[in-house]
């Protein structure tokens, strides 16, 4: 080939090639938009004022709702929220501020492991822990599971916002004569509350959405749920056994669902990310 | 006591200068007991995880030994377990969606980090973030829903014209199977490709694209030729992390690939992955071993996820470590 | 030091005809490059104003002046290499063997006009692999391992590395790895070599060898390099332009610069007053 042409040719593979990878940008950022907008064409028609206030109705027989389902997700989440989040926000607290590099290490590392656990895998976990030994399933064992996952999260972000509060801070509390946890507390906690908060929310949304744990421990529950000990319906499992059954107002449903949990979760994504950055922002790696 | 207890700033965790007395009524001790206890229990319950799947699979274990690796067949009512369609499931599935969330993801990351403005990137990252959070049931409703039909309708008798000779695409077509749940698996997984890749791309020394700018390149030949091989190790990192989570996927999977335990050489065929014969099978697994077959089929599943999570992270630190690799 | 220097001002040169105006351009017989009314703007910040200059072939151009006078960026603007920064703009011409460079394509161009970092950048390939980069892009028939040798030669490298040519780049010391940047810029054969602070981030030993080996390339090619060290410029260089605030101030043969500056800021700043 001539140089010209050659050249030619190197400037047209150039513009080509750069050209595919904007197509590869557009086409996976449009897949969360079609996402959106078949639940809310599906969805959005399904939704009505029973979804919020019936019980799931008589098998085969059509309309009711998922009300049992929303207050079931609701307490499984709670449970989650009062067993994971302290034990990574107290966890982390004792890595930033206590801990020698060699316990930090190991922990870090257990945390990470955790988080990288297939969903399923902690259902296992939880049946054999919460379950099994108590014969049934229960709302507390989806809650424990939940939880379970919620910790490596809260743990890794709101140690990485303790590390971030400057060191003058922590110098100024303590020169004035505080204790280290009187520090902790009324100081550094605060200097970093936007970080960790963030980091509670996304935990939040992680699990909200999570099926798989709760199938062998929260299962499932055509009624309301009494008290916390007894098995339990929620938004995803519903969402779940809905779309897999053969009826069309199941499949409705199902959809109605699907939005409402989607939008629940971008909705706490985007406050989370709106909280932080408004906030300080965090050094990226 | 007549110690004078000056506070000192300290300037570390350990703050030697105190006296213990003093740390003690002051609270810290008490306090650094407590957060130490909130820190170990994270480290007991993983610890408390791998106990459980071993402790729970030791009837499968000491039956099958390794021939459960092995064993094509599951059979419930003759008690033979063998975890080997479960396996291929989810390799197959796993490769169909890397082959086709690889080029797709690394494509976007390289327009994300080279091309767009810097406030065009960050945009789009978001929203990247944002599919990253979508649940895996509404993957999995949407995949029941709308991409089973097109596969089924259009993609999959679209293929079988063009290339029916290879037994790749042979075979009945119903919309469910490995080909469909490799689809679903790719969108999961493309965020975490396009995220990781974007980050490592972004971080290679801007002198590096001017060299080769410089020597008379053109854009794309010092992007695929110069700054996409220096951040090389980083990207096979983004790839291991998407590999884990597609390998770990249940819900979406389980709706799409159709659940029977099945080796075939044709990608439209129903098959079955190790977590959706879990999440299928558990509650209804009757008898210990039955059970705690499905508890050995987690265990591996833990350990392909942790290895694979390990090497990923590894990786990934290597790159941000050294800036590249040293040697194309 | 000062027997460089000494030697550098006794070296006779062909004197271009300097009048008294700090800013005329030299006019030496023979212009690689021509640079013409030349302003620059980073975004809304004008950076360089009117600058004119002629860069003499198979002659080493020098470009001094303090921080942020601009040096720099003039240089980045012989291979256009300012278009990698998205608020750059230019006005002006810059002529390449009288052809106006903003008009033509930017890759041949590089290919031309090669640049040489601040900071040694080679790629993470082997040392053979650097050096063929250029080569193999522009699609040369030309067997490498001749061709590969040619520019290590070139760059006083070679003798140091032919037997470890598959290792990688990243292996070699630090005024090795500016060599071997060397190396890979002269592979393709440019009529202009530019040189953006080339020793600054090496030691005393590799700036030597370094200042050596520009001297000797001028046969090959033209050569135009950014310095702060005012000694090396005088050293090696044989025009040197004093820039300050984005304005040429003085451009004069080396010698007549460095002893008898015909404007006050020059000479306040190589005496060392300010800068």
């Amino acid at each position: 080939m001539s140089v010209n042409a050659q050249l030619r040719w190197r400037k047209f593979v150039s513009n080509f090639m750069l050209t595919m990878t904007g197509v590869c940008a557009l086409i996976s950022v449009s897949v969360l938009f079609f996402i959106l907008g078949y639940l809310v064409y599906h969805g959005g028609a399904a939704i009505n004022w029973d979804f919020f206030t019936k019980l799931p109705a008589p098998v085969g027989e059509n309309g009711g709702g998922m009300a049992n389902a929303i207050v079931g997700s609701a307490k499984l989440l709670l449970l989650a929220t009062c067993f994971g989040v302290p034990i990574g926000f107290f966890g982390a607290i004792y890595l930033a501020e206590f801990s020698s590099s060699k316990i930090a290490f190991v922990v870090r590392y257990a945390a990470d492991l955790l988080n990288g656990v297939p969903s399923i895998v902690i259902g296992i976990f939880a049946y054999s822990l919460a379950v099994q030994p108590f014969k049934h399933f229960s709302t507390y064992a989806g809650g424990f599971a939940l939880g379970v996952m919620m910790i490596p999260i809260t743990l890794r972000s709101t140690e990485e916002f303790l590390l971030g509060v400057p060191r003058s801070l922590r110098e100024g509390a303590m020169a004035l004569g505080a204790s280290k946890w009187k520090t902790i507390g009324t100081v550094i906690v605060p200097a970093a509350y936007r970080g960790i908060l963030t980091a509670i929310l996304l935990a939040f949304a992680r699990v909200a959405g999570e099926t798989a744990p709760l199938l062998f421990t929260a299962l499932g529950n055509r009624f309301w749920s009494n008290g916390w000990n007894e098995p339990t319906a929620s938004l995803p499992v519903m969402i779940y056994n809905y779309a897999l059954s053969p009826f069309e107002d199941w499949h409705r449903q199902a959809w109605a669902a699907g939005l409402v949990l989607l939008a629940l979760i971008l909705i706490i994504n985007i406050v989370a990310r709106a909280i932080l950055s408004r906030g300080v922002s965090v050094p990226r790696a | 006591m007549a110690t004078t207890s000056t506070t000192v700033p300290s300037a570390g965790p350990l703050a030697g200068s105190r006296s213990f007395f003093d740390r003690l009524r002051d609270g810290d001790e008490i306090a650094r007991l407590i957060t130490f206890l909130f820190a170990a229990s994270v480290v007991l319950i993983t610890l408390l995880i791998v106990y459980e799947l071993w402790q729970g699979s030791v009837l499968p274990r000491h039956k099958f030994g390794f021939a459960f690796f092995r064993t094509s067949v599951w059979d419930p009512n003759f008690e033979q377990f063998g975890a080997l369609p479960f396996i291929f499931g989810t390799l197959v599935t796993s490769a169909v969606a890397l082959f086709i969330a690889v080029p797709l993801g690394i494509g976007a990351a390289i327009f994300l980090a080279e091309l767009a403005t810097a406030r065009l990137s960050d945009a789009l990252e978001f929203f990247i973030d944002l599919l990253a959070a979508v649940p895996s049931v509404i993957y999995g409703l949407l995949g029941i829903f709308i991409v089973v039909p097109v596969m089924r309708d259009v993609v999959q008798p679209a293929l079988k014209n063009t290339l029916g000779f290879i037994p790749l695409f042979k075979g009945p077509a119903f919309g469910i199977g490995f080909l469909t749940a490799g689809v679903v698996l790719a969108i999961m997984v493309i965020p975490y490709i396009i995220s990781v890749s974007r980050e490592i791309l972004l971080s290679v020394p801007r002198d590096q694209r001017e060299a080769a700018l410089a020597l008379g390149s053109t854009r794309w030949e010092s992007t695929w030729k110069v700054v996409v091989p220096f951040a090389r190790t980083g990207i096979m990192g983004s790839i291991f992390l998407a590999l884990a989570r597609a390998l770990g996927e249940t819900m979406a999977v389980t709706m799409v690939i159709g659940n029977t335990p099945a080796i075939a050489a044709s990608l439209f065929s129903p098959g079955d992955s190790i977590a959706s014969v879990i999440a299928n099978q558990f509650t209804e697994a009757t008898g210990e071993l039955y059970t705690q077959s499905l508890i050995e089929l987690g265990l591996v599943l833990f350990l392909l996820t942790f290895i694979l999570n390990g090497l990923a992270r590894l990786l990934i630190v290597l790159t941000s470590q050294r800036g590249g690799t040293a040697h194309a | 030091m000062h027997a460089s220097v000494r030697q550098a001002v006794s070296v006779n040169i062909t004197p271009p005809a300097t009048t008294g105006s700090s800013r005329e351009t030299a006019a030496p017989a023979d212009m690689r490059m021509t640079i013409s009314k030349v302003n620059f703007w980073y975004g809304p910040k004008q950076t360089l104003f009117d600058i004119n200059l002629g860069i003499a072939t198979s002659k080493v151009t020098a470009l001094i002046g303090p921080s942020g006078c601009g040096k720099s960026t003039l240089l980045r603007t012989l291979d256009r290499m300012h278009e990698t920064v998205r608020n750059a703009r230019l006005e002006g011409e810059i002529l390449l063997d009288g052809k106006n460079i903003l008009a033509q394509d930017v890759t041949q161009l590089r290919r031309r006009v090669g640049m040489v970092f601040q900071r040694p950048n080679p790629f993470p390939k082997s040392i053979f692999e650097n050096v063929a980069y250029g080569l193999r892009i522009n699609g040369s028939k030309l067997p490498m391992p001749e061709a590969v040798e040619k520019s290590l030669r070139h760059a006083a490298l070679w003798d140091e590395v032919k037997d470890h040519l598959h290792k990688s780049a990243y292996e070699l010391s630090g005024g090795q790895q500016q060599r071997l940047c060397i190396a890979r810029a002269l592979a393709v054969e440019p009529e202009v070599l530019l040189l953006d602070e080339p020793c600054s981030a090496l030691d005393p030993i590799s700036t030597a060898k370094i200042e050596e080996l520009l001297v000797q390339l001028k046969d090959l090619c033209t050569i135009v390099t950014v310095t702060h060290n005012m000694q090396q410029a005088a050293r090696i260089s044989d025009f040197t332009a004093f820039l300050l605030n984005g304005q040429v101030i003085e451009f004069s043969p080396t010698p007549q610069l460095f002893t008898k500056p015909t404007d006050p800021r020059t000479e306040a700043y190589i005496t060392g007053r300010f800068g």
